[in-house]
């Protein structure tokens, strides 16, 4: 069979020529081809290996461990507890609904739990593990760990949070810790990458965050290899981070147990100070709150209430409440006009039971006089007038410029959130704030620690302080950090008179000791432990010449708020003075009788490191002390309850 | 010289054929298959079952089907070129009737234990069919409107098929492939400039009337123009494949990370990792001279296509190989101009590697008709 066959020769060369051109096109092609090969993986290749190392680890912080806080003794004030939470991981859990369902059969489960696991459940990829319940009890984690064949997918996960055994004694001076919020955020300016795993607890007040920097550690790292969608592969490399650094602070946790106690029900600050070197001891605060609420994010409820309680639970009075000095101020008065020679401490005044000043009348706190006084008696009856003449004679600023010499006046450099200056004023002073002269009245007023003087509960301790040893006694609440032990608070002697000194110490020996005194009544009678001290009354409010005329009206009669605040200092033993201690009473009355008696308790009981016998008390004391000390006994022990339950 | 002439004096028979096989062409098209197996062996981090098996298994059946193709005279198949065109446009039809979807909208057809889609079916017949009509049309009228009607006939009722599955990108090749044939049947060069003047005018146009009331597309449709020409743009989106793929390329560097070790692919970041972005894992494991290497695989075999194609004499077998050489060329050309940024992501697969059943036979039969008309050709 022969069939026609279209001859190639005839199209032979066209064919050829159309051929060469088409394969030097696809040669073209392929050149462009190697040359991009060329360029992604040779010329780009350290770029394009950058990226692929970004797409596949990503870096994980591990948060570290919060330094802890111990009180002097190594009592644990501010610990990491274990926290355990129930999660459940879908792609292992098969059917979730019922694997919940089943939970909630081991351990109790709100129906809003289950409802919320399984919308986030729905959000998130099916390895991702979901949280169930957050904070649960070892109990219950004992209960899904045993129940583990019955609940694939569920898991108890553990993680560190703050807390605070000593919760409410110690509330004021350690703080507490709280979730960072992007409020704090954007209040850093270069914030640790630690604050962006949600959650991470930093120092919100006191110790915890005026020592944030050392007790937060340094976050550990974890590079992990995960592929397209998130999953983690594999582990590559580890750094577990540097805990934070402990710290110890020169609290006494059962002192400061104690004095909380003792202050509970009132609206007051107590300081103890250890007068050789200037350790604070007990820094106290009534009433108190329980921090752990805020570990976790306090509730509005709790936060309300808290807020606006007129008693005030959240402010540290002892380092934040500046109040009006009153008598205990009569030492910087007598002290500044002793000094400078305008008086000698023979010199006597008499006392009518007012002084004219100026056209005003100021009186004595008692209406018939003390009569004829120097300066011995003037501190031990408390008069007034002795103050107002020997004020008058030295001039304000020579008292303020003692004022601050001995701690009023001049902010002291306590770890605790928003200590306050107080205010020892002067000439200057009053121009610089009020933009006015000093008047000889402001100089009146000061010189009873009225007027202007605002001194807070630490200034005084300092003071006491001070005056007991006439050595520079700078307050310290940091004793040891990472072991580390920090400098003594005891300063060089202040280069005051000796021997005025004695004389100003003896004065409140008598204010305590003396029958007259007006103090007695809180003295201690154990040998080599007796006590000095001041009382002091300060008023907040104006005594008008009318009511003065019909009578002052007494504290019991007026309305909380405007009652006098009640004031004492003290230091002891008088022979060989270890501790000073102030005190303030918020509108608590007399000196004497609202602020003394928690001074001569707090005092025997830091003497004594625990509960004193009563026969360090006068006798017919004894029975009322008794009655008060198992009270407080009961108190310190129910402390574990959060305060505001307990209320 | 008449074709019976020598068909009858100079073509071997029997066994003896087997000496006659472009057998270097054979080497090259095993070697390029084995870079895809063991490519698939990678990707399923060393696991065999998953996919090189199977590719192993049809590339064993695809060589058989070669060989028996080869062994065939080539006269058979340029009288059967018809009834071949007429089946894969039938079949075409019938997917439309009865196929399955599957991604990327390829249709296919069960038949036993293969998957087979006639797209792929169709590049081939066309070369056939074309071969066929220019070996019958008297070299006069190549250029004739009138005769040149049939051919374009021939070109678009698959290329109208296809673009229906939807898929684009076969029915570009289908294009490209039918125009290469026109063009080495001699065809006048001015309806090639004119059809690519209108494309780029075309394209001009598109492009200078945006942002303009009677603009020619949609604002997405722009919008996907500029993520494929910058897919940074949209790094998230439909940028992620290509940047991913890119990243898996150039990190490979020069030498690559090395058998099982690219990151990138294993860490699922790479889109269709076995299929249209292995070129990709290979680059990224085997570097810069992996994939140089593939390349450069791929001109040695479109070398010997060419040469083969040369040393017959008659149309038909020039034509024939000259098209299969021109499928394959695209082939491998968009999908590495795609998987490398150049080109928009149309879903073509790498030829012989990408793991793929109706590719693969496909490929291997039409590299048998090669063979069939190197065997035959007059000597």
């Amino acid at each position: 069979m022969r069939r026609q066959r279209t001859d190639t020769s005839e199209v032979w060369p066209r064919m050829t020529r159309r051929a060469i051109l088409l394969g030097t096109a696809q040669v073209g092609l392929m050149g462009l081809l190697g040359w991009r090969m060329k360029q992604l993986q040779i010329d780009q290749a350290d770029e394009f290996r950058l990226l692929a190392e970004e797409n596949r680890v990503n870096m994980r912080l591990i948060p570290p461990a919060r330094g802890l806080i111990f009180d002097r003794n190594g009592v644990a004030l501010a610990t990491n507890e274990p926290v355990y939470r129930i999660v459940i991981v879908r792609e292992a859990a098969g059917d979730p609904g019922e694997a919940l369902a089943r939970l909630a059969k081991v351990m109790p489960l709100e129906p809003g739990d289950i409802a919320h696991t399984l919308e986030e459940m729905d959000r998130v990829a099916s390895f991702v593990p979901v949280t169930v319940k957050d904070r649960v009890s070892w109990d219950d984690v004992a209960r899904v760990t045993a129940n583990a064949p019955a609940l694939p997918g569920i898991t108890a996960e553990v993680g560190l949070s703050r807390h605070y055994p000593n919760g409410p004694e110690t509330a004021h001076v350690v703080g507490y810790v709280g979730p960072v919020s992007d409020y704090d955020l954007s209040l850093m300016e270069d914030p640790d990458p630690l604050f962006q795993i949600p959650k991470f607890q930093f120092g919100k007040t006191g110790v915890e965050a005026k020592l944030e920097d050392r007790l937060r550690g340094k976050a550990g790292t974890q590079r992990i290899e995960v592929n397209a969608v998130g999953r983690v592969m594999r582990e590559l490399t580890r750094d577990e981070g540097t805990p934070g650094t402990d710290v110890q602070l020169t609290l006494d946790a059962h002192l400061q147990s104690y004095v909380e106690a003792r202050m509970a029900g009132e609206s007051s600050a107590a300081v103890v100070i250890d007068c050789t070197s200037g350790d604070l001891l007990a820094v106290g605060n009534a009433p108190t709150f329980d921090p752990n609420l805020f570990v976790r994010g306090i509730s509005v409820a709790d936060w309300t209430r808290l807020n606006e309680d007129i008693y005030r639970p959240l402010a540290a009075k002892a380092v934040q409440g500046a109040y009006p000095p009153g008598s205990t101020f009569k030492m910087v008065t007598a002290l500044a006009a002793m000094e400078s020679g305008a008086v000698s401490p023979e010199d006597t005044f008499y006392c009518p039971g007012f002084t004219e000043v100026s056209g005003t009348r100021f009186h004595c706190w008692k209406r018939g006089g003390h009569g004829n006084v120097n300066f011995h008696d003037s501190l031990k009856y408390s008069c007034d007038c002795y103050y107002y003449e020997v004020g008058q004679r030295v001039g304000i600023d020579q008292i303020a410029a003692m004022a601050r010499k001995l701690g009023i006046g001049i902010r002291h450099d306590v770890p605790m959130s928003a200590v306050a200056e107080g205010i020892a004023p002067d000439r200057d002073w009053k121009r610089v704030h009020h933009d006015d002269d000093w008047r000889v009245g402001d100089t009146v007023n000061a010189s009873i620690g009225q007027g202007y003087v605002l001194a807070t509960p630490l200034q005084l301790a300092v003071m006491t302080a001070r005056i007991a040893t006439g050595h520079d006694v700078t307050p310290r609440l940091i004793k040891t950090v990472d072991g580390v032990e920090q400098p003594s608070g005891l300063g060089a002697p202040l280069g005051l008179n000796e021997n005025l000194m004695r004389r100003v110490r003896a004065s409140m020996f008598d204010v305590v000791n003396s029958e007259r005194g007006t103090a007695h009544k809180s003295r201690i009678i154990a040998e080599g432990m007796q006590m000095a001290g001041k009382t002091g009354t300060s008023q907040v409010r104006r005594i008008t010449a009318e009511e003065r005329a019909r009578g002052v009206t007494s504290n019991e009669d007026l309305p909380w708020e405007r009652r006098d605040h009640a004031l004492w200092v003290n230091f002891a033993p008088f022979d060989n003075p270890r501790f000073a201690v102030a005190v303030v009473v918020e509108h608590g009355g007399g000196g004497s009788a609202a602020a003394a008696p928690i001074g001569r308790d707090i005092t025997l009981q830091a003497l004594y490191g625990g509960f004193p016998p009563l026969e360090a008390y006068p006798s017919d004391r004894r029975e009322e002390i008794a009655q008060m000390q198992g009270r407080i006994r009961a108190i310190m022990e129910g402390w574990s309850v959060p305060a505001l339950e307990r209320a | 010289m008449s074709y019976l002439d020598y068909q009858v004096k100079y073509v071997p028979s029997g066994l003896r054929k087997l000496l006659y096989v472009n057998w270097p062409l054979v080497l090259l098209v095993t070697a390029v298959s084995c870079m895809g197996f063991i490519m698939l062996t990678s990707i399923a981090s060393g696991r065999m079952d998953l996919w090189a098996e199977p590719q192993i298994q049809r590339f064993g059946l695809g060589f058989v089907l070669m060989m028996m193709v080869a062994m065939t005279p080539i006269w058979v198949w340029r009288s059967t070129a018809w009834i071949a065109y007429l089946v894969s446009l039938g079949l075409l039809v019938l997917v439309e009737l009865v196929g399955e979807v599957g991604m990327g909208a390829q249709r296919w057809i069960d038949i036993g234990p293969l998957r087979l889609q006639p797209s792929e079916v169709s590049k081939i017949t066309l070369v056939l069919a074309l071969a066929a009509y220019y070996d019958w049309l008297p070299a006069r009228r190549v250029s004739n409107p009138i005769w040149l009607v049939p051919p374009l006939l021939l070109i678009f009722l698959p290329v109208v098929l296809v673009l229906a599955q939807p898929n684009l990108g076969t029915a570009v090749l289908i294009l490209g492939t039918g125009g290469a044939v026109l063009w080495c049947a001699g065809v006048h060069w001015a309806y090639f400039a004119v059809v690519f003047g209108s494309i780029g005018g075309a394209v001009y146009a598109v492009f200078e009337t945006r942002g303009t009331p009677w603009q020619f597309l949609h604002d997405y449709q722009y919008r996907r123009i500029d993520t494929f020409l910058d897919p940074s743009q949209d790094p998230l989106g439909a940028g992620y494949n290509i940047t991913q793929a890119k990243i898996a390329l150039g990190s490979g560097g020069f030498t690559g990370k090395g058998f099982m070790q690219g990151t990138q692919s294993r860490l699922n970041f790479l889109p269709e990792k076995h299929t249209d972005f292995i070129l990709n894992t290979l680059a990224e494991e085997f570097g810069f001279l992996g994939s140089f290497a593939l390349l450069f695989l791929y001109g040695l075999i479109l070398l010997f296509l060419f040469t083969a194609a040369m040393q017959c004499r008659d149309r038909f077998s020039q034509l024939l190989i000259l098209g299969i050489g021109v499928t394959f060329f695209l082939l491998f050309a968009v999908n590495m101009l795609m998987v490398m940024g150049l080109a928009p992501v149309v879903g073509v697969p790498l030829p012989l590697v990408s793991y793929g059943g109706s590719q693969l036979l496909v490929l291997l039969i039409a590299f048998g008709l090669v063979q069939s008309a190197h065997v035959h050709r007059p000597r």
